[in-house]
């Protein structure tokens, strides 16, 4: 069997000038069919394929504008997030900040763009060092990222306490991670993406960890940062009913693919693509009818992204199957209205 | 199944404390009644840290080394539980009468045993049958979670996560027992997968004669299966009531305030939430334990609130009586 070794891999395409790439003044961030695949290794050397965990994304993402990435674990969302932070690299397409194409910046850039984005992490527990009280991971990133004086940092560290706020401040700065509630290290990890004024935060499943009573309170502080500070917000999630609370537009992912793209309003109550309605038709609202009827979903699993079926990649759990089809060609963008797109073929 | 009694299970003053440290005691299961009749579903609805995982360990005498104290009286069927000694318990309750689907069961599986034994060991251990007639029976309760037939023969990490919890849903199932405790059994899923689950659970509720307790912090997927919900907060149980009504509209604060902060995904209103946080367990305080939190508080809840019973629904607090 093959052995999986996570190293994304870059190749080069023909150079194309930063400079010219579509510079509008509103725009922040544009994916730009963004291919993102990790090399399969044999035995450690041989090659054995790739994974295709993002294939072919496009999306622009102005100032200020807040979208979501919904889907299931394994569609790519993450890699797409991760590409996004730089942390990945892509083998085919980019990834333009601000008008500059962020996989031909130079070291000095790349730390200019690292304060500009923020990333918020879905386990916050886990995204802090547990040896660190909050005062040092809060001034980390401005060590690393910014020249600033010892007075300076703790200026902006106790102004942004104050905007995640967890009060007295006083208290919370030398807590260690273990002596915080989840909601509170919710905080400090949104006030660690904050600390450097960024303009764009990428935020994966920021609420997905914590209880029902805690999860609207971070969703709010999240809004009101994001209105305040016009920031530009990724959010990537896998439950529908809380995207609604702040993003405009929705995109949905499956197997490395977007399939559906639309405003929120218009995806929630004129849904389109099949696997679209499934994961609405699975978020449920609480009822007690809920108990007495099954669930009309499609059974099976997302398929592999090694060897990723040919046409539409949903096409093995599709009711709605064209035989002849769905399974040779794979569907493009159909025009719903211009803010909707849907990647499916009875749209034709 | 010869029924004995009206309810399958009535959980009488159950309590469960752990030492911690020299003095300190965690009071996590404090003083829980509730019923539970036969082919029914109740749902333990609580936040982390509420005592609700350790309520299922308590009735499925799953216990740790600290323990502090454990009493009250667990009455399957007609029987205490609690006064049997633990070798009978284990030889004729656990896993026979009772069994359970750990918190994150799909990464509980034996990693080097295959998933058709593993399912099928309850049966030779409780039943003595023979190794052939226990993988039969796996192969039957396969069927009923919906696993196809060739994963019987694949190990654990060969399955998705969909197809490890209904291996554990299906372990849990195989000696027949009239009760299953289900402890977040979708939480770590997709979904779809979760969806897929609970169809699962509603097939075996409505096709086989076995009642669960469903224990969970997700308002929103416990309507799927609910018939009953019991409200759990600081290691008490603080509304027990119909899923109908319970759904349409919680009486206890505490359980108003959770239902409001659910996100619906088409509704208009804003959802809210709950400032402050739960008491801690190792020194609760005196007098109504949402108290702090409660935005209806009166001068008397500074004493512990009585259980009041109206309608068939039961809630403590004192805005009821």
């Amino acid at each position: 069997m093959a052995k999986t070794k996570s190293n994304a891999i870059s190749v080069v395409e023909e150079a194309t000038p930063v400079e010219t790439m579509n510079l509008h003044a509103d725009k922040l961030l544009s994916i730009q069919d963004l291919h993102v695949w990790f090399e399969l290794r044999k035995f450690g050397f041989g090659h054995a394929g790739y994974v295709h965990a993002v294939d072919g994304v496009n999306f622009d993402l102005a100032k200020g504008e807040s979208i979501a990435v919904v889907g299931e674990s394994g569609c790519g969302k993450s890699s797409l997030m991760k590409t996004i932070l730089g942390i990945n690299k892509p083998i085919k397409g980019r990834v333009v900040f601000n008008g500059k194409d962020i996989s031909k910046m130079e070291p000095k850039d790349l730390k200019w763009y690292r304060s500009q984005v923020g990333y918020i992490q879905q386990d916050p527990y886990g995204a802090m060092p547990p040896f660190m009280d909050v005062t040092r991971i809060l001034s980390e990133p401005m060590i690393i990222n910014s020249k600033s004086t010892p007075e300076e940092r703790d200026e902006r560290i106790k102004k942004v306490l104050e905007e995640v706020k967890v009060f007295p401040i006083e208290d919370f700065l030398p807590k260690f991670p273990h002596m915080l509630s989840g909601g509170q290290q919710q905080r400090i990890v949104i006030a660690r993406a904050m600390v450097l004024e960024p303009k764009l935060i990428v935020a994966d499943e920021p609420v997905s960890m914590l209880d029902a009573s805690v999860r609207v309170e971070i969703l709010n502080l999240l809004r009101n940062l994001q209105e305040k500070y016009n920031l530009g917000v990724i959010y990537i999630t896998h439950d529908l009913s809380t995207v609604r609370y702040f993003s405009r537009r929705i995109f949905v992912m499956y197997a490395g693919k977007v399939v559906e793209q639309a405003k929120v309003h218009d995806l929630l109550f004129n849904p389109s693509h099949p696997y679209t309605l499934a994961l609405l038709a699975a978020t449920s609202d609480p009822d007690a009818a809920n108990a007495k009827v099954y669930k009309d979903i499609p059974t099976g699993e997302p398929p592999s992204l090694i060897t990723p079926p040919p046409g539409c990649r949903f096409h093995p759990r599709c009711p709605r199957k064209i035989a002849g089809l769905c399974e040779v060609e794979v569907p493009p963008d159909f025009e719903i209205n211009p803010e909707h797109k849907v990647a499916c073929w009875l749209y034709k | 199944m010869v029924k004995q009694d009206s309810q399958l299970l009535k959980i009488e003053d159950l309590v469960l404390h752990f030492k911690v440290g020299k003095t300190g005691v965690v009071r996590a299961v404090d003083g829980v009644n509730f019923n539970l009749g036969f082919k029914e579903a109740v749902v333990v609805l609580g936040e982390s840290g509420c005592g609700k995982t350790s309520l299922a360990k308590a009735i499925l005498r799953l216990l740790p080394k600290n323990i502090e104290k454990y009493s009250g009286k667990v009455i399957l069927n007609g029987v205490d539980t609690m006064a049997m000694d633990d070798e009978t318990y284990r030889k004729e309750i656990r896993w026979v009468k009772m069994s359970m689907v750990p918190q994150a069961a799909m990464n509980s599986l034996n990693p080097v045993m295959k998933v058709g034994e593993q399912v099928a060991e309850p049966v030779v251990v409780h039943s003595g049958a023979s190794k052939e007639d226990a993988l039969k029976q796996a192969r039957k309760m396969f069927a009923h979670v919906g696993v196809p037939d060739q994963f019987i023969d694949r190990y654990a990490f060969e399955l998705s996560g969909g197809m490890r919890q209904r291996s554990a849903i299906a372990m849990a199932l195989v000696t027949a027992p009239d009760l299953i405790i289900l402890d977040e059994p979708t939480s770590a899923l997709d979904v779809l997968t979760q969806a897929n689950i609970f169809n699962v659970l509603k097939h075996i509720k409505n096709e086989m004669e076995t009642s669960f307790i469903l224990i969970t912090h997700d308002i929103a997927t416990s309507s799927e299966l609910a018939d009953k919900v019991a409200v759990m907060y600081a290691g008490q149980i603080v509304e027990v009531s119909d899923a109908e009504r319970f759904f349409h509209e919680p009486l206890h604060p505490y359980a108003k305030k959770l239902m409001a902060s659910v996100p619906k995904m088409r509704a208009t209103v804003e959802p809210d939430f709950i400032v402050g946080q739960p008491p801690s367990l190792l020194d609760p305080p005196t007098g109504c334990r949402f108290a702090e939190r409660c935005p209806r508080r009166f001068d008397l809840c500074k004493d512990e609130p009585p259980v009041e019973v109206k309608d068939g629904r039961t809630v403590k607090c004192w805005l009821y009586v």
